[in-house]
């Protein structure tokens, strides 16, 4: 029962990495791929390190997905925040259908 | 010629992922399930889609930004091959993939900002 529950996590966190990384495809910016790719990958995968923890149980291999599970939550939007302001800095523009821009307002001023 | 050389690993990749999946290959690794194999394929075309991105990114921040996912996806191929072949170590393999590939990235990211290293 417990592989059954851990199975169907796993199928959930692979929809979300395959949409994840169809997004990094499809999208026209580099902005929007960002956020589609880092917010989808980061749900995927830790949805997939669930599955092994429900499949496991309370051993070694569990107690220690749960641990990486919790330290991609927390790494993972400090690395796409910096990769955004670094790409800004660098000069990369924005898409032409853009509404608007925060950051370079912040700037300006 | 060096995209010529990036098409060329590229269909190779293809080519070998092609082959083990119809069994012509044996498998190096005992699957204990098949929907775990399969799940492993799956997981392997999506870091086929960031490769392309690495391959076509107009910018380097395109790149970056896909080799950051790629770090991401290989601690799904980690989870998932320990749940398959039943060994423990490789989400240990995972934990320190993770904080090499977050330590790699926040180098690259103030490289983006024209900073050097040092600062």
């Amino acid at each position: 029962m417990n592989n059954i529950i851990g199975y169907i996590f796993i199928v959930i966190g692979l929809l979300f990495n395959l949409f994840g990384s169809l997004g990094l495809i499809r999208l026209p910016d580099v902005y929007n791929r960002l956020q589609a790719a880092t917010k989808c990958v980061t749900l995927g995968t830790c949805s997939i390190l669930l599955g092994l923890f429900l499949s496991r149980g309370f051993s070694a291999a569990g107690i220690k997905a749960i641990l990486c599970a919790m330290f991609i939550l927390l790494t993972s939007p400090v690395s796409a925040h910096a990769l955004a302001r670094g790409a800004h800095k660098s000069g990369v523009k924005l898409w032409d259908k853009s509404v608007c821009d925060k950051y370079a307002e912040d700037e300006k001023r | 010629m060096r995209r010529l050389r990036w098409w060329l690993g590229l269909v190779f990749l293809a080519a070998a992922g092609l082959l083990v999946w119809l069994g012509r290959i044996p498998s190096l690794l005992e699957w204990q399930s098949l929907f775990l194999k399969h799940a492993f394929y799956a997981l392997f075309f999506c870091g086929l889609l960031c490769l392309w991105r690495v391959l076509k990114g107009p910018t380097p921040a395109d790149r970056v930004v896909a080799i950051d996912i790629l770090g991401i996806l290989v601690l799904g191929f980690c989870a998932i091959l320990g749940i398959a072949t039943g060994r423990d170590w490789y989400i240990d393999i995972g934990i320190a993939w993770a904080l090499q590939s977050f330590i790699s990235t926040l180098a690259l990211a103030k490289y983006l900002e024209g900073r050097d290293f040092d600062e």
